[in-house]
């Protein structure tokens, strides 16, 4: 199974060399792309200097533009599973081999890495934590397969869903929406729990009224994707 | 009343006018100036011909006609604005594929040339 994992970079020169170290080391027969989404650093030289492959997009265009620009790359390179793997250092390259198994059984078309089916094993900011939580009840009620972790970007797809997301994926809150999507197309999706690392620099950006107005946001979000003509 | 109409004759004469204008000087595409003539002359007509105007408007139950000329005039900008909305959702799609194959295209002229030479990454 030839596999590429997808890391998504903005601004991220500090802990990009990091995670292309822990990606080698964990998986080292997997291709890794890095894409820059118009990072102001150099994010972009890191990637290149280090020799993995990048997609060096001309400005951003945001989380959802830029995992679909890995997307249309598996696609094109023929890739049999694609992995989303954040550039910030959050996610644990030992733990892909948990989201390829049942991409390999042929029992998944979408993996979900959750950090919420072991309980206390993450602990997020309390509005955080809430906001995650309303999307999870919300989605597992449309989706109607149980998800924990619905904003989690870490995240493997087989073929079918690479073809997929390369010709349609959601701009405004893609972990989400993406989602709802799939549902749509039919995909059979599972979570499976893995751990993930704290931010260990860089502060989140999320107020409790914000987190209010963006939980409006990406609930509205939710139903129209229901309303949406997939194909 | 006299001034009202030709008022009314004047501002959608001068919108018409400005509206060919600026498709005459190649300013505005004809696909975004259908519904800005389309506004110009259906307000022409109606602020010209009184008789119309208040024929049109009594059966439709508003009492003060020139109001009908305001509903005309709001229900247009709905719809130009709409109409925006919708061109800008498509250009901000086509902008996103062409930065994603503009990435695509950087990496494998990268990729074809190997890692010799500086990839003319502006900045």
């Amino acid at each position: 199974m030839r596999i590429l994992i997808i890391v998504p970079a903005y601004n991220e020169e500090e802990s990009l060399p990091g995670v292309i170290d822990d990606l080698r080391k964990h998986i080292p027969t997997a291709d890794v792309v890095v894409v820059n989404d118009g990072s102001r650093d150099a994010t972009a030289r890191i990637a290149q200097d280090m020799g993995v492959k990048t997609l060096d997009l001309p400005f951003n265009l945001g989380i959802g533009g830029a995992v679909q620009a890995g997307y249309v790359y598996a696609e094109r390179q023929g890739y049999d599973a694609a992995v989303q793997f954040d550039g910030d250092g959050q996610h644990v390259g030992m733990e892909i081999s948990k989201l390829l198994r049942p991409l390999e059984d042929g029992i998944a078309d979408i993996v979900i890495g959750s950090r919420f089916l072991v309980p206390g094993a993450y602990k997020a900011p309390l509005f955080r934590s809430l906001g995650i939580r309303i999307f999870s009840f919300t989605l597992s009620r449309v989706l109607t397969t149980a998800v924990t972790d619905s904003t989690s970007g870490f995240r493997a797809a087989n073929r079918k869903a690479i073809v997929f997301f390369a010709r349609m994926y959601p701009d405004d809150y893609p972990e989400v929406e993406s989602l709802v999507l799939a549902h749509k197309m039919k995909f059979r999706m599972i979570e499976v729990a893995v751990t993930m690392r704290e931010r260990t620099y860089g502060k989140s950006s999320i107020t409790p009224l914000r987190s209010v107005y963006y939980m409006t946001k990406v609930l509205m979000a939710i139903f129209i994707d229901l309303l949406k003509r997939v194909r | 009343m006299d001034v009202l109409k030709i008022l009314a004759i004047a501002g959608s004469g001068i919108l018409l006018f400005i509206v060919i204008e600026l498709i005459r000087r190649g300013r505005l595409k004809e696909r975004y100036s259908l519904l800005w003539l389309l506004a110009g002359m259906v307000l022409l007509l109606l602020s010209s011909s009184r008789n119309a105007l208040e024929f049109v408007a009594r059966h439709l139950g508003i009492f003060y006609p020139p109001s009908f000329l305001f509903l005309i005039a709001f229900l247009f900008l709905l719809l130009i604005t709409l109409h925006f909305s919708v061109v800008i959702s498509g250009l901000s799609e086509k902008s996103k594929k062409l930065a994603q194959e503009l990435a695509l295209l950087r990496e494998e002229l990268h990729s074809t040339k190997g890692a010799s030479r500086d990839d003319g990454k502006s900045e």
